[in-house]
């Protein structure tokens, strides 16, 4: 017991010790977390700011995605949270994050440049504040192998293709070269939506409340839910796991087992490295449906935290990272496409990638100006996890079985209903 | 008196022991001085309090005042995290929670998830409690047989105990995905592909498995433990008697294995209604929902939607509880009996 | 192991002869050694496959990396592969580059010699290669170092503590009757059956409250005092023979000296097989470090192994390698320990 204790002590001070002694400069915690090599390129920079601004240090503490969705949430809500991070979850964590617009240098350039995409981090009716900028634009599209279609003899179906058009052609592909996944699509209800929204699927009404079940959106759903049925989409995706869980099949894809992967730009820089010479794949603008051709934007952000001690430093460190050489810098290394509205409009020179991954991020890039309205709403929109987290929940059931599709989409309603209201339960 | 026969290998132990030990008999006569104090206070049988107390402090800290706030995070609602700046709500995330239309059909439920969890986690726990007592008695028996390299086999039974449940179901998860190594071997051998996780009823039976899988080894030793304990005479009466080995088997060394077999039940039992992680890892709960546990619900509802809903996760977690001490208390009760 | 298996297999019940039990008992042994070992065996292999090797269907048992050879004229080296040519003979060609299904080889030792081959009619060439990488990258980027220290230091002083309190509680439990005791055994039992999981965020607000949030004494405290020590460790206390007590303190012993010099002594196979399980869980634990733990030089082992695991994608040849190694510790346990943990719970514990 008493030994305990003396262990407990001295390890308490030798903590407090430690702690204390790096007060000379400020030291900044960023959280991070990586899909691929984004976390070197972000060291290098950050390494590089620290040469010029001597008095900031910037520890990047890297963890799992996991923990940025699950566990960021409670810290920040318990008063733990780093001075900065990278969210996905925008709208979620946005009563967290701290305005940078008093301590920045030139908040014009922020709004020139990241514009469209602050509102997405910032709570409903708050119009001005400058939380962060875009680590990343996303947009969801999909990617096809196109050796498998030489090899089957088919043509590939043009730009303006429908999903109809696609699922038809990658099946008879599928069948002459024996893959087993002519479509796979991410199980993510924002990849659903990447359909949805060309389906005509509102899911807002005109007072930006949640009206996910229309007439796009069941049509979408049945899409979906009859591929399944005819073997166009394999259940290992949709109906293997339960609840929110995220399942890809990048793996598939690389492995040329997939026709036609629905996913997004993100996955770019690992095709781009991994498939090598393997194949040839592209990316095709998304399929459209009768309302328009759009996919669902997406991405995440560098974001201040509200409670840190050091406001002013962190708005020195976000204002470098999102200036337009290091900006352009890390997008190009990372392959992301640009956040940033003018380094997107010029168009970034790829260079470590190879002709293909180069051709996809272009295409990609391009679709950003296709973007529905709808689409950006929904991405813009405060609950918008809510929404995709019940969508792909009870989707998943309805085509495992276990429910009908009239069922989930009463459930889905629901679900989102009843999240809303716990949330705004004071 | 099995307790007292061990001892001489504890004198044959090497020098490194003996290293260790010297702090330790250090610090423990340095205690010895305020605990002799405290006796000379107290009274002999009132020191059992002093014994406790360490570990009771911890329990209260960790355990019961979490279970508390658990309690409270219940009755509340709302994302906030303190639970001062949560609104009471009475009993209405329990009420949400049993909102059924027939308890029997989980799809009747409001919350449907919560129950077809209930409803997994008893399918589970209810078919790995049987196969894991048959199994790791079929294993103590069989390595309490006099075979030669019986260290061994006991070592590799219970290697898979030591570990963690992610690894465990990383690696079936590697062994029965798509392209596999079971595949391959069903193809190799002329079969079909299976797709292990995505059909329900193959997913449930390999939950299973692999939970038995990893936690068999430490079962089979607690069975071993009491065959071995039991007195070789007494299977000598019998041989002479020339009575059957099954009925010797059932006669005599059930009956005298049975506190042993209660502990595995019991164990076995609370570690099933427990079970997270690793089917959470190997099946994510699915396909659909039909590998969904209990504490996998409690967890997404906590942690994984973008409104943390902590009181419906806290009041789902107090059924459990409740549901989980009941169980217990059967048990214990069944077990006085047996006893008596 | 050569000869112990030998000798294992040559063994039998009496001299001479065979009872069917025993060639039972050693099939259902072996296969025993195959499904156990099987699997773990098969995750080392795996993990040293390259990317492209751990996608292949059907898998190859080694891990085999496709051959490259340099080729005059190239500057990178050329990928190798067996290509069955128009004629039908196959001759090992490097490929220059594929144009969709058609791919445009040369014969190494001849670069001016070109041939165009369907892709189909091409198998890559391969030998037997690790790849280390998947080590060496993940384990380069992070501070593999400190991570590993900081999981040493949670693991022992959290088994330290828990092996001391545990056993003081189970001593009380077990040599005592007093007031309360009933209580105590049903809240120990009773916490025997909560999973830290569902109480996550509670134990949070504690940690908080103590603003022990990013010390690695959240991680070691939370845990120490494990119901199923004292529940383990009392089982196994009852079981010491009353008298004993009751002479040492004939002889004035004070109770604290009977608990650590008689009692202890007594029942270190429980003690052992308690430490083993601690070190176990310590080492393994996941969930909760990663909620309380964010910053880089506070990592365990756990999680700064799983930080490269991102939103949209599972590297498997990373989360292989990395698993190794959080397993090699484990090994180490076992094989230094399997005597102490198999002896300590068989010959004595758990009655």
């Amino acid at each position: 017991m008493k030994t305990t204790r003396l262990l407990l002590g001295s390890g308490l001070l030798a903590l407090c010790l430690g702690a204390s002694q790096a007060q000379a400069q400020t030291t900044l915690r960023m959280t991070w977390y990586s899909d691929g090599n984004e976390g070197e390129v972000m060291t290098d920079l950050l390494r590089r700011f620290e040469e010029k601004n001597k008095d900031i240090k910037v520890v990047l503490d890297q963890v799992p995605f996991k923990a940025i969705n699950e566990n960021l949430p409670v810290q920040l809500a318990s008063n733990q949270g780093p001075d900065i991070a990278r969210v996905g979850d925008l709208g979620g964590i946005a009563k967290y994050m701290l305005d940078l617009r008093p301590h920045l240098q030139n908040p014009a350039y922020f709004e020139a440049s990241y514009g469209p995409f602050l509102s997405w981090m910032r709570v409903p009716g708050d119009t001005s504040s400058i939380p962060g900028y875009m680590t990343q634009l996303t947009v969801t599209g999909p990617f096809v192998n196109k050796t498998l279609f030489e090899q089957a003899g088919i043509a590939m179906p043009g730009p303006k293709a429908t999903w109809e058009d696609w699922a038809k052609a990658t099946k008879e592909v599928a069948a002459k070269v024996q893959a087993p996944f002519p479509i796979a699509v991410d199980r993510s209800g924002h990849r659903f939506f990447g359909i949805a929204i060309g389906q005509g699927a509102k899911v807002l009404n005109d007072k930006d409340e949640p009206a996910v079940i229309d007439d796009g959106f069941k049509r979408a759903a049945q899409l979906v839910y009859d591929w399944h049925k005819a073997g166009v989409m394999s259940k290992e995706l949709w109906g293997a796991v339960s609840g929110t869980a995220y399942r890809g099949a990048n793996d598939e894809f690389k492995n040329a087992q997939v026709v036609m992967y629905m996913s997004g730009s993100w996955q770019i820089g690992q095709f781009d490295k991994t498939i090598g010479s393997a194949f040839d794949w592209v990316a095709v603008p998304t399929p459209c449906g009768p309302a328009n051709c759009s996919g669902m934007p997406g991405g995440a952000a560098l974001v201040g935290i509200k409670t840190t001690q050091h406001p002013k430093e962190v708005a020195r460190v976000i204002e470098y990272l999102a200036s337009e050489d290091v900006a352009a810098e890390f997008y190009q290394r990372s392959l992301f496409v640009p956040g940033h509205l003018g380094i997107a409009k010029k168009g970034l020179d790829y260079k470590d990638a190879s002709p293909l991954g180069k051709a996809a991020l272009k295409v990609f890039s391009d679709q950003v100006n296709l973007l529905a309205p709808a689409a950006n709403r929904l991405q813009g929109y405060v609950n918008n996890r809510v929404i995709f987290n019940a969508t792909i929940s009870r989707l998943g059931q309805a085509i495992t079985g276990e429910s009908t599709l009239d069922e989930a989409y009463k459930r889905i309603a629901s679900d989102v209903d009843q999240q809303i209201a716990e949330r705004n339960k004071k | 008196m099995p307790g007292v026969e061990p001892l001489p290998k504890t004198t044959a132990r090497p020098s490194i022991v003996a290293w260790l030990g010297i702090p330790f008999v250090l610090a423990m006569r340095i205690v010895d001085y305020p605990m002799r104090a405290l006796q000379r206070a107290l009274g002999e049988q009132r020191m059992a309090y002093v014994f406790l107390l360490p570990n009771l402090i911890f329990f209260s800290l960790f355990v019961f005042a979490p279970i508390v706030i658990n309690v409270i995070f219940s009755v509340t609602g709302g994302p906030a995290l303190f639970p001062s700046e949560r609104p009471f709500v009475g009993a209405g995330q329990y009420a949400y929670l049993f909102d059924c239309g027939s308890y029997l059909d989980p799809s009747t439920c409001r919350e449907d998830h919560f129950w077809r969890g209930v409803a997994n986690t008893f399918r589970f726990t209810a078919s790995q409690v049987v196969a894991m007592v048959l199994l790791s008695l079929l294993t103590a028996v069989v390595l309490n047989m006099k075979i030669r390299g019986r260290g061994f086999f006991r070592a590799v039974y219970f290697f898979p105990v030591l570990l963690s449940p992610v690894v465990v179901a990383l690696i079936w998860k590697w062994i029965l995905q798509r392209d596999g190594l079971l595949n391959a071997g069903i193809i190799g051998l002329g079969g079909e592909r299976i797709l292990f996780l995505v059909e329900p009823g193959w997913a449930m039976f390999w939950a299973v498995f692999v939970s038995i899988w990893a936690h068999m080894g430490f079962y089979t030793l607690i069975l071993l433990a009491g065959l071995q304990a039991i007195p070789s005479d007494i299977y000598e009466a019998a041989e002479m008697d020339a009575t059957p080995r099954w009925r010797v088997f059932l006669r005599l060394t059930l009956p005298l294995l049975w506190p042993n077999l209660i502990v595995v039940i019991v164990l076995a039992l609370i570690r099933g209604v427990q079970t997270f992680d690793e089917v959470f890892v190997l099946t994510g709960g699915g396909p659909g929902t039909a590998t969904l546990m209990i504490v996998q619900y409690i967890y997404e509802t906590a942690f994984s939607n973008q409104v943390q809903n902590f009181g419906l996760a806290a009041a789902a977690s107090v059924v459990l509880g409740v549901v989980l001490c009941l169980l217990t208390g059967l048990q214990l009760a069944l077990s006085r009996r047996k006893a008596a | 192991m050569g000869t112990t298996l030998s000798r294992i297999l040559t063994s039998r019940r009496r001299a001479g002869r065979w009872h069917w039990t025993d060639v039972a008992a050693y099939t259902y042994l072996c296969i025993g050694v195959i499904l156990m070992f099987g699997p773990v065996a098969w995750l080392a292999l795996s993990s040293f496959k390259t990317q492209a090797g751990l996608l292949e269907f059907p898998p190859t048992l080694l891990p085999l990396a496709q051959k490259e050879v340099v080729v005059d004229g190239y500057p990178q080296p050329l990928p190798l592969f067996a290509a069955t040519l128009e004629d039908g003979t196959t001759r090992h060609l490097a490929q220059v580059r594929r144009i969709g299904i058609v791919a445009q080889m040369v014969d190494p030792s001849d670069p001016s010699q070109q041939f165009r081959v369907p892709i189909e009619r091409r198998i890559p060439v391969r030998e037997f290669s690790l790849a280390t990488s998947n080590y060496t990258e993940p384990l380069q980027r992070f501070a593999f170092m400190r991570f590993l220290g900081n999981s040493v230091f949670v693991t022992v002083v959290a088994t330290l503590i828990t092996l001391l309190i545990n056993s003081m509680a189970a001593y009380a439990l077990s040599i005592y009757e007093f007031r309360g005791k009933n209580t105590a055994m049903v809240l120990v039992i009773g916490t025997l059956m909560i999973p830290i999981t569902i109480i996550l965020v509670p134990v949070y607000l504690v940690v908080t409250e103590f603003g022990l949030v990013n010390s690695l004494w959240a991680v070691i405290l939370p845990g120490a005092a494990t119901p199923t020590g004292v529940f383990l460790l009392r089982q196994y206390m009852l079981t010491l023979p009353p008298d004993l007590i009751e002479a040492a303190r004939m002889d004035k012993a004070s109770e604290w000296q009977i608990y650590w010099r008689i009692v202890m002594p007594l029942t270190l196979p429980a003690l052992a097989v308690l430490a083993i399980f601690s070190i176990m869980w310590r080492w393994n634990e996941f969930l909760w470090p990663l909620a309380v733990l964010t910053k880089t030089e506070v990592y365990t082992l756990q999680i700064g192994l799983n930080a490269f695991q991102g939103e949209l994608q599972t590297q498997w040849h990373f989360l292989l390698a990395m698993t190794m190694v959080t397993l090699i510790p484990v090994a180490i346990v076992f094989v230094f320990l399997q005597r102490f943990i198999t002896t300590g719970i068989a010959n004595t514990g758990m009655k």
